[in-house]
């Protein structure tokens, strides 16, 4: 057992957290109100390597290891988790997925390009009949002998707006259930692409959600990821791994909620002493400082397991569950600590909350985690 | 044995720091039991010299050489260690200013003598050496002991006072051997900024942050700032995002200064803010937010908008003229 | 030509300082290193410079006095640029033993230009840059806010009470940095932060040299008296306190 951080994951975490305090802060309550998508701040991300942190060095990644993006999601989603969420479903959901199972010639033409941040992946899977339910896909990709002809609706797309490549999941053999469906890599500019309008959201108002349709969209047969057949697996596995970047998002908001809450029961005076001298207050900050403390411990854990090339299904998805949980409740005590101010904007925390809610039900509700959990259980 | 303190001149003329630094230097050498000396460099009229004896100087020693108007750290280190050995002098103390803070290194090390810069009281202790210095920009001090036989210090201003002293005008003329070759970087030109206050210099410093909303609301602080005769500053991110200039940013990682009065207008009270204003006399906060820490470390606190208060606050003090 | 930046390891900004129970030490417990800021400052123009091809930098190197506790600050440095790091393997006993010890090493292995952070925001000395040209026998441009280089000349802005000097001159010399000099401290990359696992960090043994200085004591400020709260309709009041209690007006 050792829990010391190396010293670069050590500078993985300052760099992040330097961006974010640096310049992710000014203008995120503006960005979230207006729901403004973050495209100075996202290009910034691709510059400093964030978007592709995990993709290896030959494929124009920065070859850093799952602990290490636990951190920097953490530190970049204490402030803006609409930055945050870009950046792990690009990272883990669709480069990773190109990096595992994709040719060579998908690499260079999709993955290069994404991991670099130049252009931004979407993941395709949610529809509107099935969110975390994978397998009832309605989508369908039929093959036309030299290419595949899509359609149906994808829905809740992260990046569906500003994405230039699509990672989507489509049936090409309903009869063969999850075994016939397949993965695909899509320019988003094909002719028949019909992108829905942004999601009016709670929260990570400033990510771009939307729906996107496929009128026969016809899409060559070389941009199929994987085997025939595979796409499920691929999709599965995508979650495994998404479910660490989202796990260490939920972490970072309730940690960004906490360090606020903290700070201001130290300063905020009530009965002639500051709110913290109450034990009321106390109590809450110590309850939130364990939970997170364990929380952080569940996402480190999941992501060592993947760097030591282990079985992380199961850690990935009670880090998961237990970070979303906690980022809900951390984020309405740190609310309810701020007292009036908290339910005001200015304050960053009544924003956090409404973000914490988000990772209670995205890849993967808290529910579906369980599902999962308890399956592996048995195993 | 005896103390030098380096006076510099700005076009002839001393300030109010060079007399705390000649009352500083008297008061030290009479603990010494020696001599005070003041040394100029530069051409500066009798009158200005004379106006150094008054707080105490035994013997000025004046280099009026017109090549030495200007300021060359180098050139300066090189005669005032001329002085320092010619006179046999122990203590060199110089304003811990841009001046001071840019010749002390070099004449520590022409000299081999220890430096403690940015002092800010008399010595604990004489033998040995102990003085008490600024360090982590305010946040807390050191008592320094210097273990060499010469000693220099640079004084923070306001750290001593202005002690006046009469003592008989005797101007002493010094000739140092200087090679040619010592002039020789080029000056391209010079700009001057307008005639604003120097931020360093004041006395009394109105400062505005984030609070102020945005760069155009800053006339009210130019207001107040000119119906005082003061300089303006400001904190870190205002700075950072480009509505003042970096010149104008105070704090530990710009300038940290001293003055009599400091206003803290629209700003919270960073760490980092505190640590470069809070060796000001009186500290005035302006903020919106009852709960700013500035108020916990300021003397008067008004709670309410700048842009309300400032204007009101502006004509009370230019009506009470 | 190349460039050498002087940097010291020191507590970040947002430290709170704590002392020692005896106040003979500063309780480094839990604080966090980084690059001095103006060092930093001075680092970030160096790399700015030869990034831009047009000028003839080829060099970005970066010293430190200290003990293996600044490795991770000088693995930083690289990771945001600077080709090659050197520890001289002492602890930094005052400026005059570190300015000693950074002159021997740059005796040995010259420079073209030397950078240094106007001020360390630890011990406040301002005093490293200024001692290291007189070891050095060299010119030093002290408030530096702007480096430009022109083929081999090199221009240079140097704040002055009251405004700015623009000054010409070849190196070497040393440049005392101060803020200006560039936008922002730069955030190291991803690819950097990979990168600086291969670059050098070499260290060497010090001079023998005796320092002038030491630390015997610290102390922290004196918490203040608490504030006097003025209402914003009470203005008058305000004024007259400032002219009759503190005596500022």
């Amino acid at each position: 057992m050792n829990f010391e951080l190396t010293e670069e994951q050590e500078m993985i975490r300052d760099a992040a957290r330097d961006f974010a305090q640096r310049e992710l802060l000014p203008g995120v309550i503006e960005r979230d109100e207006n729901a403004t998508y973050p495209t100075e701040q996202v290009k910034r991300l691709g510059e400093l390597g964030f978007l592709g942190m995990l993709v290896d060095v030959e494929y124009d990644g920065g070859g850093m290891d799952a602990v290490s993006y636990v951190l920097a999601m953490e530190e970049i989603s204490k402030v803006d988790a609409s930055v945050s969420v870009i950046m792990s479903v690009n990272n883990s959901l669709v480069c990773w997925g190109v990096q595992k199972y994709g040719s060579e010639a998908q690499k260079q033409e999709f993955l290069k390009p994404m991991a670099r941040g130049d252009k931004i992946g979407a993941f395709l899977l949610s529809e509107p009949e099935a969110g975390s339910d994978a397998t009832s896909q309605r989508t369908t990709a039929v093959d036309m002998g030299d290419h595949y002809l899509i359609n149906g609706i994808k829905n809740w797309i992260t990046s569906g707006g500003t994405a230039s490549t699509y990672l989507l999941i489509a049936h090409t053999h309903p009869e063969k259930k999850h075994h016939g469906i397949n993965a695909f890599l899509i320019d988003s500019k094909l002719d028949g692409i019909t992108i829905g309008p942004h999601e009016n959201k709670m929260g990570m108002r400033a990510s771009d959600t939307h729906s996107v349709m496929f009128n026969n969209v016809k899409v060559p047969k070389e941009n199929r990821l994987g085997e025939d057949g595979q796409g499920f697996t691929i999709a599965m596995k995508s979650l495994e791994g998404g479910r660490i970047g989202i796990a260490s998002q939920a972490l970072g908001i309730a940690s960004g909620a906490y360090e606020l809450a903290l700070k201001y029961a130290q300063e905020r005076k009530t009965f002639g002493k500051e709110i913290f001298k109450h034990q009321a207050i106390a109590f809450k900050l110590a309850d939130m400082a364990v939970e997170i403390e364990a929380a952080r411990f569940f996402c480190l854990k999941a992501a060592w397991l993947k760097d030591q090339g282990k079985p992380y299904g199961q850690a990935s998805a009670m880090a998961k569950l237990y970070a979303a949980e906690t980022a809900m409740k951390v984020t309405t005590e740190a609310v309810q600590i701020h007292g009036g101010n908290g339910y005001v904007k200015e304050y960053h925390v009544e924003r956090l909350m409404r973000e914490a809610k988000l990772t209670q039900i995205y890849e993967g509700t808290s529910e579906i985690q369980k599902i999962v959990i308890s399956r592996g259980l048995l195993a | 044995m005896s103390v030098i303190a380096f006076a510099k001149n700005w076009e002839g003329k001393f300030k109010k720091s060079t007399y705390e630094l000649v009352s500083y230097a008297k008061d030290l050498a009479s603990r010494l039991n020696t001599q005070t000396l003041i040394l100029s460099i530069g051409e500066v009229d009798e009158s200005e010299l004379n106006k150094l004896a008054q707080y105490g100087a035994d013997k000025i020693i004046s280099v009026d050489d017109s090549r030495l108007n200007i300021l060359s750290s180098r050139i300066y280190a090189e005669v005032i260690s001329q002085v320092v050995n010619k006179e046999g002098a122990s203590y060199v103390i110089l304003s811990d200013n841009n001046s001071g803070k840019a010749i002390s290194p070099r004449l520590s090390v022409k000299l081999k003598a220890g430096l403690a810069a940015a002092v800010l009281d008399v010595p604990k202790s004489l033998d040995p050496f102990i003085i008490k210095k600024r360090v982590f920009s305010g946040k807390a001090f050191a008592y320094v002991q210097i273990d060499s036989e010469k000693k220099i210090l640079t004084l923070s201003k306001n750290s001593f006072g202005i002690v006046e002293n009469p003592a008989v005008l005797n101007i002493e003329r010094f000739t140092p051997e200087l090679a040619d070759d010592i002039f020789k970087i080029k000056v391209n030109s010079v700009e001057k900024a307008d005639d604003k206050m120097i931020l360093a210099d004041a006395d009394i410093v109105v400062s505005a942050g984030r609070g102020m909303k945005a760069a155009e609301n800053w006339q009210p602080v130019e207001d107040l700032s000119s119906v005082l005769g003061a300089a303006t500053a400001c904190s870190r991110p205002v700075s950072d995002d480009g509505w003042r200039g970096h010149e104008e940013h105070v704090g530990q990682t710009g300038k940290v200064i001293a003055p009599n009065l400091y206003f803290a207008i629209g700003i919270s009270g960073a760490i980092q803010h505190v640590a470069g204003i809070n060796r000001s006399k009186c500290i005035v906060a302006i903020n919106t937010d009852p709960e700013a820490p500035i108020f916990s470390i300021a003397d008067y606190g008004v709670v309410g908008d700048a842009m309300t208060v400032l204007p009101k606050l502006t004509e009370i003090i230019r009506s009470g003229e | 030509m190349k460039i050498l930046v002087c940097i010291s390891n020191v507590p970040d900004t947002t430290t709170k300082v704590k002392l020692t129970d005896d106040n003979k030490q500063i309780d480094n417990a839990g604080v966090q290193w980084i690059i001095n800021p103006w060092d930093e400052l001075a680092l970030t123009r160096a790399i700015e410079l030869k990034e831009d091809s047009s000028n003839t930098i080829d060099e970005v190197c970066v010293v430190n006095v200290g003990l293996n506790q600044s490795d991770a600050t000088l693995r930083k440095a690289l990771a945001i640029g600077a080709d090659k790091a050197i520890r001289i393997d002492a602890e930094p006993l005052d400026a005059y033993f570190v300015a000693g010890q950074i002159a021997a090493y740059v005796k040995e292995n010259p420079f073209d230009i030397v950078l240094s952070g106007i001020e360390s925001s630890d011990y406040n000395g301002s005093s490293v840059g200024g001692m290291l040209s007189e070891f050095m026998d060299c010119p030093a441009i002290s408030s530096m806010t702007k480096l430009d280089v022109e083929n081999e000349n090199i221009i240079i802005h140097r704040a002055i009470p009251g405004g700015k000097q623009i000054l010409e001159l070849k190196p070497p010399f040393i440049g005392i940095v101060q803020k200006g000099i560039t936008n922002e401290p730069r955030i190291p990359a991803m690819r950097g932060i990979m990168m600086a696992r291969k670059k050098p960090l070499e260290v060497v043994a010090a001079v023998e040299l005796d320092s002038l200085s030491h630390i015997v004591e610290f102390e922290l400020p004196k918490a203040k008296a608490s504030c006097q709260m003025i209402a914003a309709d009470q203005l008058e009041e305000l004024v007259h306190l400032l002219k009759s209690e503190a005596k500022v007006l």
